[in-house]
């Protein structure tokens, strides 16, 4: 049945006001986030205090998001926030409310490595792995921002990652080749 | 590496934030891009009783062109200021700066104002307030002040900021038609915190002498440091390489930096030199002789 309408006296709809802005302007410790992550959407109640990469592992269960330092030094934990890669140690879960998000996971499968994964296996630009995934998000976003990046562009770009085993060179050399040779139009482009 | 147990509050309006800055007083901690207070926060250096979080309030982030210059939102993201036209055109220098600030990864997420509000004293955004002559704009719920860089850093990792306010704009102006402009630092690695660091703005004549130049460093004191002695040596003179070296020295005689593990107090004025004569020379090379 429905509800007569009450007409809307204004001190009604004053103090409505009033309570729809004291309720957004309580602190609280915890509360629900929805976010889209790799294209699905997930509705968590979290404390305010864990980190989106926390989320990410615990709440959601990808688990190829890697966490090194935990204070934004070592990049392994790089995701994309929208198109922008994002340490995703420096940011709380309920700050991702209503975001889109990508993982590793979205990027291809054991099965069916992307070409930028394939490039790091064929290049041996890993060895224990455990800070691959950080560095294949940025690459993405490097190779989408500039699809034939020179070696120092390479270099500068994931400058904010660390790997401890392969020292650097593998890597780069495969973010290099998996952008392949720059297309004669850009060559013509850069000579003028 | 977990922060502390916290209240989070996320106004939607300017209004709302000031009304939660008031609120909480110092008990509050305004939460821009997160790229400091968060780390500070994971290893419990920080550990606000309640964050309010800026990244809902949708006017605070913009790059608009004023009075030669430019308004800057104070949540502007730094790669967003990076590679916006209007600051490639009208301040090349921010955006020459910008690419020394943390990495892409952080200037993703890293604002403007939260980089000055912090004031970290290797920081290179104050450095180019500084050298420009930047103007804060600081509001609370009782109106708005207007603060001049050189109010605005009172110290390290302090500003003229209260707790009650918050900053929503910095002003940069930009440096007159003509004039060269340099940065220049040297950090351990790409992305790290400089060991030192310096912005230069200079202004030449007709006859390619100095008619005004501005040296600001960041890594070598508590905030930015405006070489003045230098700045007022240089003017009327050619660039020549003694002139040049002399200018350095006197600003490094001005100099009183830390020691700390990256570098000793020494090293950083001796790399502050050497920066500032690099600098010189670039934004020389940049200037049009002007009549």
């Amino acid at each position: 049945m429905k509800r007569a309408k009450k007409p809307a006296k204004p001190t009604t709809r004053r103090r409505s006001t009033r309570r729809a802005t004291s309720r957004q302007m309580r602190p609280v410790a915890r509360t629900t986030v929805r976010v889209r992550i790799n294209g699905a959407e997930y509705e968590r109640t979290v404390d305010v205090r864990k980190t989106l990469a926390d989320f990410i592992r615990e709440d959601i269960g990808l688990t190829g998001t890697h966490l090194g330092c935990e204070h934004g030094v070592c990049g392994a934990c790089t995701i994309l926030l929208g198109d922008q890669p994002v340490r995703s140690c420096l940011m709380f879960a309920v700050q991702a409310e209503g975001a889109e998000i990508t993982t590793v996971e979205a990027l291809g499968t054991p099965e069916a490595l992307n070409p930028l994964q394939q490039a790091f296996m064929d290049h041996h630009a890993l060895q224990c792995g455990f800070c691959t995934a950080g560095f294949l998000m940025s690459a993405t976003v490097l190779l989408r921002e500039n699809p034939h990046p020179t070696d120092a562009q390479v270099r500068e770009y994931l400058s904010g990652h660390l790997c401890r085993c392969t020292g650097y060179q593998n890597i780069v050399e495969a973010v290099l080749a998996a952008a392949g040779p720059p297309s004669r139009a850009a060559d013509r482009r850069r000579e003028k | 590496m977990k922060p502390a147990v916290f209240t989070y509050v996320a106004p939607h309006s300017r209004e709302e934030a000031l009304e939660a800055a008031r609120r909480f007083g110092s008990d509050g901690k305004i939460l821009a891009g997160g790229q400091s207070l968060v780390p500070l926060m994971a290893m419990r250096l920080a550990r606000p009783a309640t964050i309010i979080d800026l990244n809902r309030i949708p006017d605070l982030a913009y790059i608009k062109a004023a009075r030669g210059g430019l308004a800057i939102g104070a949540m502007t993201r730094q790669r967003t200021a990076e590679t916006h036209r209007l600051v490639l055109e009208r301040l090349p220098l921010l955006a020459d700066a910008l690419r020394w600030v943390g990495h892409a990864q952080i200037r993703s997420r890293g604002t403007i104002g939260g980089s000055l509000a912090h004031a970290d004293p290797s920081a290179e955004l104050p450095a180019v307030a500084a050298v420009l002559g930047g103007r804060f704009v600081v509001v609370s719920t009782r109106g708005e002040r207007i603060i001049d860089t050189a109010q605005f850093f009172t110290g390290y990792l302090t500003t003229a900021i209260q707790p009650h306010e918050m900053l929503v704009e910095v002003q940069l102006p930009a440096p007159p038609a003509g004039a060269g402009w340099a940065f220049q630092e040297i950090a351990r690695r790409h992305g790290d915190f400089a060991i030192a660091g310096v912005a230069v703005v200079l202004r030449l004549d007709a006859d390619r002498r100095c008619a005004d130049a501005r040296l600001a460093f960041t890594g070598v004191g508590p905030g930015p440091v405006r070489a003045t002695n230098a700045e007022a040596y240089l003017k009327g003179k050619r660039l020549s390489a003694a002139v040049v070296a002399e200018a350095c020295r006197m600003a490094q005689a001005a100099l009183d930096p830390d020691g700390d593990i990256h570098a000793s107090a020494a090293y950083r004025t001796h790399v502050a030199g050497v920066l500032a004569a690099r600098a010189l020379r670039q934004a020389a090379e940049r200037a049009k002789g002007q009549a």
